[in-house]
């Protein structure tokens, strides 16, 4: 080791595939939010590559007891550690299927009793550890394995569920979303979300490699594009009301599409305009809806 | 101190007094009133507990797993339904060697939906890892809660324990329970002492996965915590008794069984029906007693051999029923008794709330006594044709 | 007990798993041209690249996948990833 602060609060040898956008979340999520934190794991990617027995990755308390079932484990913890006088800090991880789907009876619970606590969503947009299989966080068209493109599917056939809107009516007092491909502004975001006292949810969005077609090393640049493009928003909910936006000089959504293999079938064999034009209203109505676009003057 | 009340409001009583620190539960007939009882008492400040009022079954116990991995004492009750929706949470508190204490109100399993008794909920989770512990009378469901916390929390254990009581016939009547007060409850039941605990200062990762190179082992320690249970409940029973007189050491209890020569075999307050049907019969000069099984899980297979070794036939009371097989308790009760030749006969008998009666004791007995076993008893004529 | 109870391990364990022996590509740090920015580190999934005395990035080839984050997104074009010699 050459360094003793090198992989901060995450050790390294986990087994997350080079290059995994859900690796650098977990770390730069515990160099936010400090020692004095108590991670919930659900089951999925980030729990099975840093512990499979007897090999931990993670350096402060941690626990993984099901797939759906870390906002009601992190109420329990929460509840204990207020009969105890502790402080600690509770965050509840988890991927997009055990967040959006599975889990959402658990999380709804927690979010609408109040506790205390901070949910980070590593959303990389389907089953990434069953082997890429659709949510209801898998985007508009995106070929996964229960929805493969074919000759007559263009793939995943729903948007994205609006999670945080379904969080920020519970009350929650800070909603975020963010990016691993914008370290700072994720960080500053964990920080601010587990200094607000009740429940707090962060979507980071999480590229990753292997679920989504694309080499390892430009998992930060296929973050940066899904913003650029506006099918993915920066933004912050602070008692329901956006309070800031990440804005941006749009890029046509086909840049960030192209890019990758779960999108390869609007473009082979023939460039499927009408499809393409139907991801570019999505990022269209997000700009609009959030107020992204950047006038550039002439 | 004697009072007459409600089996579930005794129970409430004697929970609040094992100062459970988190109680996590979700109203489900027939267990409400007794986690009512306990909003009732964090209300009042009359116990030291955090109360969640979760938003299902099985958030109730993830939430108990949650906090008794943080280090704190824990408490829920439900039932049928209620622990169905649990079941995987209940492998994984096992797993995790947390010792939760939950109540069950024994109630059927749908379909067809049926709120009332019988003991197909918590025998279903008989493979989990959880003790489980059957009261014949509202004394004994109170008086069991003390135990498991105790058997449940010794460190040689760390299992997580049911305690069974029968939906309605206990829950909801009234019986004289001997009330033990708070400074008599602090004398048995210690403050929580966890043997590991989520902690900043001094992390831990919890719940880790397990490839084939390992899961083997960690099954075979859940299954010899469960088994050293075998021995730590008769002496938190001895314990017991030595301050309150009311004896439960032992894992099974005989009811005139010196010269029995049918044995009789029930769990929880069928039991009481049985012993007053056995007086009966007594009196008629048949040779009948009762093996009562207080502890399912573990199950106590060389005390239920030793009891029944100088009968002539078993005939096992089973409220419960695995369907394409038998009666759960038989199938113990015959593993036990493999290679005696003692003929073991299996009555499936009052599932979803059909009463049993001392004449329906006697007419098992007889049947016993004419060979005539593995049967549904007192099915309605219609399905027989 | 043997096992840790509950299926508990101790930080630490995991870096017995060397993941450098995954690795395909070799990052070269090339320090004339580092700035000391820190966005190596910062990206790095691993977390698996210190700094040396002089605040210059080192990476620990004990656990480096190769991923090639680093030099994508190096500013200054200071990591060129090289074909691994086994």
């Amino acid at each position: 080791m050459n360094d003793k602060a090198a992989c901060g609060l995450f050790d390294s040898g986990h087994r997350a595939c080079g290059g995994c956008g859900a690796a650098m979340a977990a770390r730069l999520m515990l160099d936010a939010a400090g020692k004095d934190t108590i991670i919930v794991s659900s089951t999925g990617c980030m729990e099975v590559f840093s512990t499979p027995y007897p090999e931990t990755a993670w350096k402060v308390p941690w626990i993984h007891s099901l797939f759906e079932n870390n906002s009601a484990v992190a109420s329990g913890i929460v509840a204990s550690l207020a009969k105890q006088g502790r402080k600690e800090k509770v965050v509840a991880i988890g991927g997009d299927g055990a967040t959006f789907d599975i889990g959402i009876l658990c999380l709804s619970g927690a979010f609408e009793r109040g506790h205390d606590f901070t949910y980070i969503c590593y959303d990389n947009e389907a089953y990434m550890n069953t082997g890429i299989q659709r949510s209801g966080a898998t985007p508009y068209d995106a070929s996964t394995t229960t929805s493969p493109a074919g000759s007559c599917s263009f793939g995943n056939k729903r948007p994205k569920k609006d999670l945080p809107l379904i969080l920020a009516a519970h009350g929650a007092p800070y909603v975020a979303t963010a990016s691993i491909a914008y370290p700072p502004d994720f960080k500053k975001k964990v920080e601010k979300a587990i200094n607000t006292p009740g429940p707090c949810y962060i979507q980071v969005h999480a590229p990753c490699c292997t679920g989504w077609g694309f080499e390892g090393e430009k998992t930060i640049a296929i973050g940066k594009l899904a913003i650029e493009t506006g099918l993915w928003v920066n933004y912050e909910m602070e008692n329901g009301v956006v309070t800031k936006v990440k804005k941006v000089v749009r890029k046509p959504v086909e840049d960030y599409l192209i890019e990758q293999k779960r999108f390869r079938h609007l473009f082979k064999p023939k460039k499927n305009e009408t499809e393409i034009a139907k991801i570019q209203a999505l990022a269209d109505r997000n700009a609009e809806k959030f107020g992204i676009d950047i006038t550039l003057k002439k | 101190m004697l009072q007459i009340t409600e089996g579930s409001l005794a129970v409430a009583d004697a929970v609040g007094k094992c100062r459970p620190q988190v109680i996590a539960a979700y109203p489900i007939t027939p267990q409400t009133h007794i986690v009512e009882a306990l909003a009732e008492m964090v209300a009042n400040c009359t116990i030291d507990a955090e109360y969640i009022t979760v938003e299902s079954e099985f958030s109730a116990l993830s939430a108990c797993l949650g906090a008794s991995a943080a280090g704190s004492r824990v408490y829920s009750a439900t039932t049928s339904q209620g622990l169905a929706l649990m079941f995987e949470v209940c492998f994984n508190c096992a797993g995790m060697r947390l010792p939760v204490v939950m109540t069950i109100a024994n109630r059927a399993l749908g379909a067809p939906l049926s709120i009332w008794n019988d003991q197909q909920d918590s025998i279903s989770l008989r493979d989990s890892g959880w003790l489980q512990f059957y009261a014949e009378d509202n004394q004994e469901a109170t008086d069991l809660h003390y135990l498991a916390y105790r058997v449940s929390e010794d460190h040689s254990v760390l299992l997580p324990s049911f305690v069974c009581f029968d939906g309605f016939i206990l829950s909801h009547t009234y019986e004289p329970v001997d009330i033990l007060s708070q400074e008599e409850v602090d004398r048995y039941l210690p403050r929580f002492r966890p043997f590991q605990r989520l902690d900043a200062d001094d992390p831990i990762s919890f719940g880790l996965f397990a490839a084939p190179d390992y899961y083997m082992e960690f099954r075979y320690e859940i299954d010899q915590a469960a088994k050293k249970a075998l021995s730590v409940f008769p002496k938190a029973g001895r314990e017991f008794a030595e301050l309150f007189g009311r004896d439960y050491s032992g894992l099974v209890e005989s009811y005139r069984m010196e010269d029995a020569d049918c044995a009789l075999v029930a769990m929880g307050s069928l039991c009481g029906t049985v012993k007053d049907a056995i007086d009966d019969l007594r009196d008629a000069g048949r040779k009948v007693g009762l093996l009562k099984i207080r502890t399912f899980r573990p199950f106590p297979a060389e005390e239920v051999k030793k009891a029944l070794s100088g009968v002539s036939r078993v005939a096992v009371l089973d409220k419960n029923i695995s369907l394409g097989s038998k009666g759960a308790v038989a199938l113990e009760v015959k593993d036990a008794l493999y290679g005696s030749q003692i003929p073991v006969h299996d009555y499936i008998i009052g599932l979803g709330g059909r009463d049993v009666q001392k004449k329906d004791i006697a007419r098992v007995v007889t049947l016993a006594e004419e060979g005539k076993g593995d049967l549904y008893y007192g099915l309605r004529e219609e399905v027989l044709k | 007990m043997a096992l840790g109870t509950g299926c508990t391990a101790r930080p630490g364990k995991s870096r017995n798993n060397r993941t450098g022996s995954w690795r395909v590509f070799r990052p070269a740090f090339i320090h004339e041209r580092c700035t000391s920015c820190g966005m190596c580190r910062i990206v790095c999934p691993e977390g698996c690249i210190g700094e040396n005395e002089e605040g210059l990035p080192v990476p620990d080839y004990d656990y480096c996948k190769g991923c090639g984050l680093c030099a994508e997104e190096c500013p200054s074009e200071a990591i060129e990833m090289k074909k691994e010699e086994k």
